[in-house]
């Protein structure tokens, strides 16, 4: 059997063209889907999942997760706020916010790494903790008023195009990620981590500390979205964001990142991301309630854990059936 | 090359004429066995030539595609292992699977214990039971120990007394000395041997060739799917065996070169892991293998985790051509040029679901790089640079390596490790499961290395391989480092002197 019919039906490919059926069909049955605003509308709303999505797809590829973005990203939205009620200027404010967020990422990192704690339990806590401190920090105030210019960036799009100004930082930083997983010994390291952590510390990758790294990224990564987030809907609330881990934990499962690690792609994460982006817009156009909306992305994430496992499958007894036919020894 | 007709009482189980193809690969062409009660019978063959099929025909997991299974004379069909179980063919593996929170008891007799009122289980019945089978087995094991931290050996004890539970009267036992120690194999023959007197049919399966000698009558030999003799053992040498499994005679197992040692390259001095090991010194030559010899728990793999930075030490230093490693840092102990061949290939050596080339390029994510990013080009031809000087056999590059034999899969660990062209090279049973074709292999290339000029460390619990690879033998005996003993003294009864501590010499 030809090699190219066994990688078309890789799951990330099935997601990418799911992808482009689900955008073919909302252009043509879904009403106010197609125009430029609201494609912005659904691009910007998305890129926060996204944002988060680029270092959790590595994170899973390493075999671990992390659960408290969102709580990362409501704490530093929160500080944010709280700051800015100080008086501070919000040019000294956004990099502190990314401070917290890399020292919510090493906490994470630390406790999994220097104690062995699994992440699943460790960020669990933490998603309780970080949250519970951005209520402490901000109470139940909501703030608002953050320099126009800035709201501006995080919400407007360019010109009357269907691309959102935020579209175009997101682009640089998903070619970093891609290029870092994909093409740089610290990927390759990732994947074999992921795979067997075991065989990976024989081969002399320093398993720990790439851990670390990653935890720690995607706590910065987590909390430049919560400063997004504030920006793009012009309001700081300590339960900002609430929940949006189940969306990026959906969407990268969904994009193919076997959640046991050391498999998966990038580009599968982020048409995982866009899928998810693409079908709470449709719902919500379709007047879906925002409770129905977290229905359908629980079921998306438990068909997301299902769906690669059995594309591996057929891909596996059709990989076997190819071994069979031709003897190698 | 006839069917033997020198017996007695009928086959228990036979195999006519049985074929069986995957796809295009004939596991399995016109093969026949026979199975008498009380017989211990070799299967002999090299990797790949269907040995494994073989046994999961007889054990009911393949059907053939042609020819018979024989029960008594009678021809049967097994649908599933099931069905082989109930005929009384038992399959002991090479490394058992039991529940390890169960007890020993609970393990033997999982989903049928005995019943009180109430469907309560019996624990007193269950213990009893596998005392009794304990007894029959000649072996003191505690029915109410868990599974868990059970040696391998005790483990497959623990599936043996499980098949007898089922009154298996053919056993089948896929590699089981593989992993098991000298003193091991001494209790496990001596099982095999009382399960003989009772009556039962084994099929024995070993890459070592002196154990066929010393438990087997007769042996089946195997070739490419292919039947080529069953013959009584008796008047036979290794050397006919090996010729009838490879078709050829085959150069000399242990190609030792005589080279003269030189600098030190690896010095270990006073290394202590508390608890596992104390106060191991020594050193190793360029140009020089040094086996390290002992029981299987003596310390041998711990000591060669620590010096290559898996695990910390406590107390004492490692260096290589003179420069102190860092205490638990694979990667500095690489960057001085030290390079480790683990235990366990499956789960040490490879990363199983990966690709040949990039098993092989987990080394070599320092070097081959250009401008921060990996550099295909390079690391693909590193890969199929060494995975071609090494023999490995295989379709593509790209193929998991999960898809190779054993033997190859070694051949890639060793590829993986030979790329960063290592000073140092310590190999933990490097032969382990392979079949002898690919042994001499190792062996002939461990000499090369060593001619060129790396020091090797050799772990090995096959003493035959150490006696005839090894230039100095090192041996160790609850964690420390009881004797040196150069080739020209070192003998199985010297070695194993020192390994179970009974001499010092």
């Amino acid at each position: 059997m030809p090699e190219s019919l066994t990688r078309a039906i890789r799951w990330d490919t099935v997601v990418g063209a799911l992808l482009i059926v689900v955008l073919l069909l909302s252009f043509g049955f879904v009403d106010g889907f197609g125009n430029a605003l609201n494609l912005s509308f659904l691009i910007g709303n998305t890129l926060p999942i996204a944002l988060i999505a680029l270092p959790m797809t590595l994170l899973v590829v390493s075999g671990e997760i992390d659960l408290s973005v969102a709580s990362t990203a409501g704490l530093s939205g929160a500080v944010m706020g709280a700051l800015w009620n100080q008086g501070m200027t919000i040019e000294t404010i956004i990099p502190l916010c990314l401070l917290l967020g890399v020292v919510c990422g090493l906490i994470n990192g630390l406790l999994v790494t220097k104690l062995g704690l699994p992440s699943l339990a460790v960020t669990i806590g933490t998603l309780a903790a970080y949250r519970g401190i951005a209520q402490i920090v901000l109470g139940s105030d909501a703030v608002t008023d953050f320099p126009s210019q800035y709201l501006d960036f995080a919400a407007g799009r360019i010109g009357d195009t269907f691309i959102p100004y935020a579209f175009l930082p997101f682009l640089v930083l998903l070619a970093i990620a891609v290029v870092a997983l994909h093409a740089t010994p610290f990927g390759r390291s990732v994947f074999a981590i992921g795979a067997s952590e075991e065989a990976a510390r024989f081969a002399g990758i320093r398993v720990k500390r790439q851990k670390l790294i990653l935890f720690t990224v995607t706590g910065l990564m987590a909390s430049l979205t919560g400063v997004f987030w504030a920006l793009h809907y012009a309001s700081a609330r300590y339960d900002n964001a609430t929940g949006l881990e189940l969306s990026v934990v959906a969407a990268v499962l969904l994009g193919g990142i076997d959640f046991d690690g050391g498999k998966g792609t990038l580009g599968g994460a982020i048409a995982g991301v866009f899928l998810l982006g693409a079908l709470q817009n449709v719902m919500s156009l379709q007047d879906v309630s925002a409770q129905s909306q977290i229905v359908v992305t629980g079921v998306l994430l438990v068909l997301s854990v299902l769906g690669p496992r059995v594309a591996r499958q057929i891909s596996v007894a059709r990989a076997g059936r190819r071994a069979a036919s031709t003897p190698t020894s | 090359m006839t069917h033997p007709s020198d017996t007695g009482p009928a086959p228990v189980v036979a195999l006519k004429g049985i074929s069986k193809s995957f796809g295009a690969v004939r596991a399995l062409r016109d093969v026949s066995l026979e199975l008498f009660p009380g017989e211990v019978h070799a299967l002999a063959g090299e990797n790949g030539a269907g040995k494994s099929t073989l046994i999961k025909t007889l054990a009911g997991v393949h059907r053939p595609d042609a020819g018979h299974v024989l029960l008594d004379g009678e021809p049967v069909v097994f649908h599933g292992p099931g069905d082989a179980r109930d005929a009384g063919i038992a399959v002991i593996y090479q490394e058992p699977t039991l529940f390890p929170d169960l007890s020993i008891a609970e393990n033997i007799f999982m989903g049928r214990q005995p019943r009180r009122a109430l469907g309560r289980i019996d624990h007193k019945a269950t213990h009893a039971a596998t005392l009794a089978l304990m007894q029959r087995l000649g072996v003191e094991l505690d029915p109410d120990r868990p599974a868990r931290g059970l040696s391998i050996a005790d483990q497959q004890i623990v599936e043996i007394a499980k098949a007898l539970s089922f009154d298996a009267r053919v056993l089948i036992m896929d590699e089981p000395t593989a992993a098991l120690t000298g003193s091991e194999v001494a209790r496990l023959f001596g099982v095999v041997r009382t399960l003989q007197e009772q009556g039962a049919a084994v099929l024995f399966i070993s890459h070592r060739l002196e154990e066929i000698f010393q438990i087997c009558r007769r042996v089946t030999t195997l070739r490419d799917g292919a039947w080529i003799a069953s013959e009584l053992l008796d008047g036979m040498t290794e050397d006919d065996l090996v010729r009838r499994m490879v078709g050829r005679d085959l150069d000399e197992l242990y190609p030792k070169q005589d080279v003269r040692p030189g600098e030190v390259a690896l010095s270990v001095r006073r290394l202590t892991r508390e608890g596992v090991f104390t106060d191991v010194s020594f050193e190793v030559r360029r140009g020089e293998i040094v086996g390290l010899a002992g029981l299987v728990g003596a310390g041998r793999t711990e000591v060669a985790r620590a010096v290559f930075g898996i695990d910390r030490w406590d107390g004492g230093e490692v260096s290589v051509d003179g420069r102190k490693l860092t205490n638990g840092a694979p990667s500095t102990a690489m960057a001085a040029g030290l390079a480790l061949v683990p235990e366990d290939r499956r789960a040490q050596g490879l990363v199983m679901d990966m690709s040949i080339e990039r098993n092989i390029g987990l080394t070599g994510l320092r070097t081959t790089v250009k401008a921060g990013l990996m550099d295909r080009g390079a690391e693909r031809s590193r890969s199929l640079d060494w995975a071609v000087k090494l023999q490995v056999k295989y379709a593509r590059i790209a193929d998991t390596v999960s898809t190779l034999s054993g033997g190859n899969q070694q051949k890639v660990v060793l590829a993986k490790w030979l790329a960063t062209q290592p000073k140092v090279l310590i190999v933990d049973e490097p032969t382990r499961g392979i079949d002898v074709g690919t042994k001499s292999e190792v062996h002939r290339l461990l000499s090369q290395l060593a001619a060129d000029g790396v020091a090797v460390l050799m772990i090995s619990s096959d003493l035959p391989e150490v006696l005839g690879m090894a230039d100095r033998v090192l041996v160790m005996h609850e964690g420390r480092l009881t004797a040196e003993i150069p080739r020209s003294d070192a003998t199985e009864e010297t070695v194993m002197a020192a390994a179970t501590g009974r001499a010092a010499a």
